[in-house]
């Protein structure tokens, strides 16, 4: 015993030596919480737009103006031809052109109809979409004002309750998962490489011979990143919680249980990784190709899983940080206990089996 | 000149003996943009409903089968309690819970108004936006149906209107899949690159065979050039790859001229590769490497418009892009790509990539000593 905590410690010192890499390791809980609580939006300000005014009257130049006037909006550009709008996309800036035809007021006045033409940059499908939408909603709050119509002689009037986000906040959809792609990142690709580089260098026959078991030798490699995780999990969820307002409503213990569970999971799985391959190289790329693009895209982090097509969603399945960002969601932002996530919490268990067994049966005493 | 061929010849054989390698370069690109086109989508579809229906009304059956109509809303079912039905939203069965109240009717034919109750899960404020739009929506054409069913009289005549057309540029059924697939093998592009540039050098470093080139009479240059060119190939033959595959799976469109699109390519991957081999001259492990590699990309990935539009981004972020290459490139294969942009219309971006490249070569053979 004495040996083997001689060696946890030696893993330690290791690890907490490198200076670049514990900046690093704790600075990019906090930079990609910044980043998703700040940047990282699909609403729409200040989009640049372009106006082509065939008409240029008084209806025209208070559409325009309200248009511009919104936040939504910025005017680029004012454009005389039809023939300037294909060059106006092609630069890039301008998403929107919105045409007005000759003799607007007039026509609207005479024959109650004048036309108004949106073009949107659909190159970005949804920005495209979003922007015609936003325009439509304007025109049609000013036609409204213009009738002056009379209230509606019968109204239902939905009332809309927003579930444990009433602020419609961007960062809630993005903690589990910051949490879930860390640990993801720090346990089973720093493990993965840690353990190969051993291999790499050679050094992994010197610690085969020594008297510790092999057991050990794993157990005592993955302990300082079960510490780092850990710390890194707890970091996001601080920063989460008193920085963008973050609730945690259930339990905080089950919550670090289950991130614990995840940790265990994500070893194991680093672990299995290492036991396929000598080199770092190979292991950095299978673990960042096979796990960390999984775990952005098809774990529910940044898209939704129910949006996908069947065939995606099958394959979501056997995503593990999918159910881990599950229980944090389930636990966290709605506050439900084990009965909620019992399920999601053995099929981890289950995956850390397979990964650990597969990787017992590949574990070779003797190197090449 | 022989120098550097032969060090070309020798990064060639060391990428290709490692059998594993291969099939990671090509294969694993190729399936991941299978599958990250499709996931990519922030498409809402199939919104779940369970109903709690306490005023089953010919009037509120009514509603609830105009929901049901819709083919955005699937009814999922009907309980007779809100708790039972917000049970539903918990479990991740139901995602928004749709209540009539009592005494509906009765208030709609006496007071000529009524209220429903949507609650939304909110947890993905996107997709809550977008459900709740469309209930909005729903609500509004049956308040207006039941206007000409019980009144008999639609929108006051004499209305004047502003009939709005729309046309989609460039992407008239907003597909999708012809906005990622750009972006998509910029990324990939981008990973392949920087990992195998940022860990080579410092590969050679741990191992220890560093040395044995830095007693050799090769110029720093040469041998900077010697490491890069390979991946610049590589990267170069999986962009052509992945462009042909986006080509053939997907029919994206390719409106302008591929020869822009190889050169930005040529030009934003010497900024990619010198910024690696830059990565692998600071760096004592290939873990450091790699960690540098990741985190300066994850930043640089996310901020370039990748997945979320630039313009939503604070005007700091926007400053940011400035010197954010992978932001460059995927604007111009977009612009090039989808809307045909010619040399005049990237020049800007070309540039500045142009001169970021130059930056970080010369950084990088500057920062790289022969000396231990």
């Amino acid at each position: 015993m004495n040996k083997f905590r001689g060696f946890v410690i030696k893993e330690f010192f290791h690890i907490f030596r490198d200076v670049r890499t514990m900046i690093i390791l704790f600075g990019m809980p906090v930079m990609q919480m910044l980043l998703f609580g700040y940047v990282i939006t699909n609403e729409i300000k200040e989009a640049k737009i372009a106006i082509l005014d065939h008409s240029r009257d008084h209806v025209t130049t208070e559409l325009s103006r309200r248009i511009v006037a919104s936040s939504y909006f910025q005017l680029a550009q004012v454009l005389d031809h039809d023939k300037e709008i294909l060059d106006v996309f092609r630069k890039g800036d301008v998403k929107e052109v919105i045409v007005f035809e000759a003799d607007f007021a007039e026509k609207l006045e005479k024959t109650g109809q004048a036309k108004v033409q949106i073009l949107g940059d659909a190159s970005e499908p949804n920005t495209a979409k979003i922007l015609v939408n936003y325009t439509t909603g304007i025109l049609m709050s000013y036609i409204q004002e213009l009738n002056t119509q009379t209230e509606l002689p019968l109204r239902i009037d939905p009332v809309t309750t927003m579930l444990y986000n009433p602020q419609m906040a961007g960062v809630y959809m993005f903690v589990p998962g910051t949490i879930a792609m860390l640990l993801m990142l720090i346990c089973a690709l720093m493990t993965s490489i840690s353990i190969t580089r051993e291999k790499e260098l050679g050094t992994m026959e010197l610690l085969l011979v020594s008297p510790l078991k092999a057991f050990q030798i794993i157990v005592g490699k993955v302990l300082p990143y079960v510490f780092l995780g850990f710390i890194n999990a707890v970091t996001i969820l601080l920063l989460g919680n008193f920085v963008f307002g973050v609730p945690i409503q259930g339990s905080v213990i089950l919550l670090l249980l289950e991130s614990i569970l995840f940790i265990i999971m994500s070893l194991s799985l680093g672990i299995l990784i290492s036991t396929l391959t000598n080199s770092q190289q190979i292991a950095m790329m299978v673990s960042m190709v096979a796990l960390m693009l999984p775990t952005i895209l098809l774990s529910g982090f940044i898209y939704p899983v129910e949006n996908m097509p069947k065939i995606l969603q099958y394959l979501c399945y056997i995503v593990p940080p999918k159910y881990f960002i599950i229980i944090v969601k389930n636990i966290m932002l709605k506050g439900t206990g084990m009965e909620y996530v019992w399920k999601e919490t053995l099929i981890i268990i289950g995956f850390t089996m397979v990964f650990l067994l597969l990787s017992i049966r590949k574990f070779k005493i003797r190197l090449a | 000149m022989r120098t550097v061929l032969l060090i070309i010849q020798k990064e060639f054989i060391q990428v290709f003996r490692n059998r594993m390698m291969l099939p990671l370069i090509f294969v694993v690109p190729i399936i991941q943009l299978l599958i990250i086109v499709h996931a990519a989508t922030f498409e809402v579809k199939d919104a779940r409903i369970c109903v709690v229906d306490h005023d089953l009304s010919t009037t509120s059956r009514k509603l609830v089968s105009t929901f049901e109509a819709s083919p955005f809303f699937q009814v999922l079912g009907y309980s007779a309690d809100y708790k039972e039905a917000e049970k539903l939203i918990r479990a991740n069965k139901a995602d928004l819970i749709l209540s009539i109240q009592a005494g509906f009717e009765k208030q709609l034919l006496r007071e000529r108004y009524g209220q429903v109750h949507l609650s939304i899960n909110a947890i993905n404020q996107q997709a809550a936006g977008v459900i709740q739009a469309y209930s909005m929506m729903i609500i509004r054409d049956y308040n207006r149906q039941l206007i000409v069913d019980w009144i008999g009289r639609s929108t006051p005549a004499q209305a004047r209107m502003i009939p709005v057309e729309y046309a989609y540029w460039f992407n008239p059924e907003l597909s999708y899949i012809n906005f990622m697939v750009p972006g998509i093998l910029v990324l990939l592009v981008t990973i392949i690159g920087l990992l195998l540039s940022a860990m080579n050098i410092v590969r050679e470093k741990e191992i220890g065979t560093i040395e044995q080139i830095n007693v050799t009479p090769i110029h720093k240059y040469q041998f900077i050039a010697g490491k890069l060119i390979p991946f610049w190939i590589l990267a170069l033959l999986e962009l052509a790859f992945g462009l042909t595959l986006g080509k053939f799976l997907f029919d994206i469109p390719m409106v302008g001229s591929l020869w822009i699109i190889f050169m930005t390519a040529a030009e934003y991957l010497l900024v990619v590769l010198s910024y690696g081999l830059f990565l692998s001259t600071v760096t004592n492990t290939q873990q450091q490497a790699m960690f540098l590699a990741f985190f300066s990309m994850m930043i640089f990935l996310l901020m370039s418009g990748l997945f979320t539009p630039v313009e939503s981004m604070p005007a700091w972020a926007q400053e940011f892009n400035r010197i954010n290459p992978i932001a460059y490139f995927i604007r111009i294969m977009r612009m090039v790509l989808l809307k045909g942009s010619g040399v005049s219309d990237i020049l800007k971006p070309f540039l500045s990539l142009g001169v970021m490249a130059l930056t970080t070569l010369l950084l990088t053979v500057w920062r790289y000593r022969k000396t231990v």
